[in-house]
């Protein structure tokens, strides 16, 4: 009846206690440590080296205030907007494609998901090449006889955004089609039969009986690939660098920059702390919304 | 909708879907393609293009002649550094994580759901939040730039992800089992090594290969904290196909970009299905 | 001797008390089941019993040995769980040598200890198959064996049976009986299921909402039971109960129902006047050429109309009104009534019982 596990009362012998402890506390105490030692720093004067002192918010406004980080912070959310929304809508219809029962359903999905499996660095790479005017797609086109074709966006200020948004779509579609073909595949199988026998047919049951059931799965999509967006470092700096200029910059390259370049540690440390909260922006109202559908869940 | 009927409703269904296909192989086709293809023959064309001559000999001066920033050694000592930092770091951080996801799921002491909770954190807080302490830690270690420190890091970190991935596994071990094993006897260990490990194989496959993927990928603590030879070959392989300055030498780059994906490809080619379900497990915490 | 003592115990998760002042004493070679609907704190006990579970107070004696702080281990206890909780990685023979591998017992001795227990449960060919390869019955009896293993002072049961198939179950109950019967050890059975209780046991604690409501052999607790929940818990179909009012009558006292006059026990005479509630078990109420006893003044004859019929082949169960009230009783199956016929019944009424209508206690 009780399913509560075991108490450790039992437990006296260090060895167990070190066991369980040192691995937890590596866990959790280097990540609570951490964070509270990067918001410290957010708010003191350090520059090359971590130094005590109070300077408030400055370094938030200093931050606030680079036209670095405002043109991060356009880039992300334009960035986020287009890729999240790009990515689900491709991720949803390669999982309704291969939710028809097709042949070799096993092998498509897997080139889906390949991407996921390269690092930032290789398919970047890639990218820059194809995307790469001189040598690439646009360099292919003028060979075959259309002279005048252009797709430079690789090198266009205004453009270069969307080739990030090319390739993390590329790179991230497969995640969110796995998720949502789960979904497809965890609706009852009674349920389409009810449907059917109440006279509706396949398009209705998709759209009245089998969609409906993604939503959630879909909330969770866009908050993961958010999270994805917000924290952007590789694929960037293999694409574009930041550039042409600083026209690509994202937030977590801004933090980069601020540290390691430029070193200004408070200034990295308030940029950090920044892309903290815009994640926590997106988390925190995630979390509750999943903590009221357990609590109705638990509660029917 | 039934496998097998053929209607042109289907037939459009099969375009589609392998059109999508191609666009998806394409980036790495072309790569996979121009590593075969010599320097002369990509800057004549494009990119993009079938081999005329099989340049093989790319991978020879990728693998240990291809010069980056005045060292001629190619790819081979970044490949030797990703793997002495990815196989102990996988290796640590999984086997960590079990106990501790064996712990944090089957027993009960003081503080373990806080310890639990804090620990899933880290599934989310940013790199960023932690390259300041980072720098902090190897310095203080004399770790800078060692890939000693490169361990230690990914191990650490390492242990949100193997610690949920066991514990969400562990779970499901039901209690009953736990409370036959006590009136049997066996204290924590024992019940870890006889009833617990033996049943861990496929989470364990799961997380060895989602850290060994995660952390040979990773780039931003490799390009932060290491330099020259001691870089793993993701941050490597960055300064070596930025080395456009003076030839073009995109054959032997994209041979290099294929060694660099080489290992992570193999392991996804080989346990896809764990991979997935390490994707889709971290997804649905 | 007593083989297991429960004083005073009680058990709270945070502010709900799951367990109340239960005090229960088993003696030796009794098979004791702990019954009642889910959530009555059985399984809990039982826990509590074996050391899985600490109880927030009280005490617990196993053999005259207080084992408020002994680990399970050391409580020379041995358990079956719902689930039979086999160890799913290991082999039948490891499953069942498992607590002395734990115990450090030498090799020969695990070997000759596994051999003894298999035949007796008659698993020898199974003993290097794994969990995953049996069938549910045969995992029923691996988890036995793990338990005889053991030759412990006190075996618990934890709804050992509950997972099988009806026919299984049945056949299962009967062996655990007559293993009850060879070995005389004491057992302690937790169930939801009234026939296994009755079936099995040599003593019944009936549990409702952390309290035992009646601690009898099976007799008592069916035929005399405490009070009103053990009266309709206990049986299938349950006991009816019918409002009533006890009246002096020239041969003794008489309970009306409605229209109705079924003679009680003269002990009941104190509650004459009074409103009570009335017992009767269905196979009390029979066709009219039943035979129930000689005894004369203990069976009555009525007509009564017939609402509903349940036929069940081996009887039938009729729901029929006795002064207003809807009654079951167990006719012959070969009586054909039909709802809206009026047909005669006999009523034993030795076994009723009196229930005060305000505490449901048993008057009688």
């Amino acid at each position: 009846m009780s399913t509560r596990p075991a108490t450790l009362d039992t437990m006296r012998r260090l060895p167990e206690y070190l066991v369980i402890w040192v691995p937890l506390l590596l866990a959790a105490g280097h990540l609570i440590s951490f964070a509270l030692w990067t918001i410290w720093v957010s708010f003191t004067p350090s520059t090359l080296v971590p130094v005590t002192g109070w300077v408030g918010l400055r370094n938030y406004n200093a931050v606030l205030a680079t036209r670095n980080w405002n043109i991060a912070f356009d880039n992300l959310l334009l960035f986020g907007t287009a890729f999240v929304l790009l990515s689900l809508l491709m991720g949803l219809g390669l999982a309704i494609l291969l939710d028809q029962r097709i042949r070799g359903e096993n092998v498509l999905r897997s080139i889906f998901l390949y991407p996921l499996a390269l690092s930032f660095v290789v398919t970047g790479t890639a990218w820059s090449w194809l995307l790469n005017p001189g040598i690439g797609i646009q360099k292919l086109v003028n060979n075959l006889g259309w002279t005048s074709f252009r797709f430079d966006w690789l090198i266009d200020r205004d453009m270069a955004i969307w080739t990030i948004v090319i390739a993390a779509v590329w790179q991230s579609s497969g995640f969110a089609m796995a998720l949502f073909l789960a979904g497809l595949r965890s609706v009852d199988a009674d349920l389409v039969k009810a449907a059917q026998i109440d006279g509706a047919g396949p398009l209705r049951i998709y759209r009245r009986v089998i969609l409906p059931v993604l939503w959630p799965i879909t909330v969770t999509v866009v908050v993961i690939q958010l999270q994805f967006a917000i924290t952007t470092f590789d694929l960037v700096r293999a694409l574009t660098g930041g550039g042409p200029g600083i026209a690509t910059q994202l937030p977590a390259l801004v933090v980069y920059d601020f540290m390691f370049q430029r070193g200004l540690l408070g200034r990295g440390a308030a940029a950090a702390v920044l892309m903290l909260l815009t994640l926590l922006a997106v988390l925190l109202p995630y979390w509750a919304w999943r903590y009221v559908q357990h609590r109705r869940a638990s509660r029917a | 909708m039934h496998r097998g009927a053929f209607t042109p409703g289907r037939a459009f269904v099969y375009a589609v879907v392998c059109l999508i296909a191609a666009a998806y192989l394409l980036p790495f086709a072309v790569v996979a393609l121009n590593s075969l293809r010599t320097a002369e023959e990509i800057a004549q064309t494009s990119m993009i293009g079938w081999p005329q001559s099989w340049a093989f000999g790319n991978y020879a001066i990728a693998w240990d002649k291809f010069c980056v920033a005045q060292t001629c050694s190619g790819i081979q000592p970044y490949m030797a550094n990703s793997a002495l930092v990815t196989i102990p770091a996988t290796i640590i951080s999984t086997l960590l994580g079990a106990v501790a996801g064996y712990a944090v799921s089957l027993w009960r002491f003081p503080g373990d759901r806080w310890i639990y909770g804090i620990i899933t954190i880290g599934i989310f807080l940013p790199q960023q939040m932690r390259l300041l302490p980072w720098t902090i830690v190897l310095r203080e270690t004399a770790l800078t730039n060692t890939l000693t420190g490169l361990v230690l890091i990914h191990t650490i970190q390492g242990l949100s992800f193997t610690t949920l991935f066991c514990r969400n596994y562990y779970v499901a071990i039901p209690q009953e089992l736990m409370r036959a094993a006590r009136i049997d006897g066996a204290g924590f260990f024992r019940i870890f090594w006889r009833i617990v490990l033996p049943l861990s194989p496929p989470i364990l496959i799961v997380t060895v290969i989602w850290q060994f993927t995660h952390i040979w990928n990773e780039f931003l603590y490799g390009v932060t904290f290491t330099t020259g030879q001691q870089q793993p070959v993701t941050a490597a392989l960055i300064s070596l196909t930025a080395a456009v300055a003076d030839v073009p030498q995109h054959g032997v780059q994209s041979a290099a970009v294929m060694i660099a994906a080489l290992p992570t490809l193999l392991v996804y080619l080989f346990g896809g299905r764990y991979f997935v379900r390490g994707l889709t497990a971290g997804a649905v915490k | 001797m007593s083989a297991l003592t429960i004083r005073d115990v009680s058990k709270k998760f945070g502010a709900t008390e799951v367990l109340k002042d239960i005090n229960l004493e088993i003696g030796s070679g009794e098979f004791t089941v702990l019954v009642g609907p889910s959530g009555c704190g059985k399984s809990t006990l039982l826990n509590i019993i074996a050391g899985l579970e600490r109880q927030s107070a009280g005490t617990i004696r196993i053999a005259d040995r207080v084992v408020n702080d002994v680990a399970p281990k050391d409580r020379d206890i041995a358990m079956v769980f719902q689930s039979y909780a086999l160890y799913p990685s290991m082999t039948v023979r490891q499953n069942i040598t498992f607590g002395m591998e734990c115990r450090n017992v030498p090799r020969p001795q695990r070997d000759e200890a596994v051999a003894r227990v298999a035949r007796l449960l008659q698993i020898e060919a199974l003993l290097e198959r794994k969990p995953a390869q049996l069938s549910g019955g045969q995992r029923q009896r691996v988890a036995m064996g793990r338990a005889l293993v053991r030759d412990p002072l006190l075996f618990l049961f934890d709804e050992p049976l509950s997972n099988l198939d009806a026919q299984l179950r049945v056949e299962m109950r009967m062996e655990i009986k007559q293993l009850h019967q060879r070995l005389g050890s004491t057992m302690v059975y937790v169930t939801h299921d009234q026939i296994e209780a009755m079936t099995l046991a040599t003593r019944i604690a009936v549990m409702r909402q952390g309290v035992v409501q009646q601690f009898a052999d099976p007799e008592t607790v069916y035929n005399r039971p405490a009070n009103l929940f053990v009266a309709r818990f206990m049986g299938a179909p349950p006991m009816n109960t019918l409002p009533a009012r006890l009246e002096a009558a020239p041969d003794g006292t008489v309970a009306v129902i409605g229209d109705v006059r079924l003679p009680v026990p003269a002990e009941a005479g104190r509650w004459i006047g009074r409103e009570v509630v009335l017992g009767i078990r269905p196979e009390c109420i029979a066709e009219s050429t039943r035979h129930f006893t000689d005894t004369p003044g203990a069976v009555i004859t009525m007509t009564a109309p017939v609402e509903m019929v349940e036929p069940t082949g081996a009887e039938t169960i009729v729901v029929l009104r006795l002064g207003n009230e809807r009654v079951l009783g167990r006719v012959s199956p070969d009586l054909r009534h039909r709802p809206g016929d009026t047909a005669p019944f006999t009523v034993d009424t030795r076994k009723v019982s009196l229930f005060d209508p305000t505490t449901g206690d048993r008057v009688v």
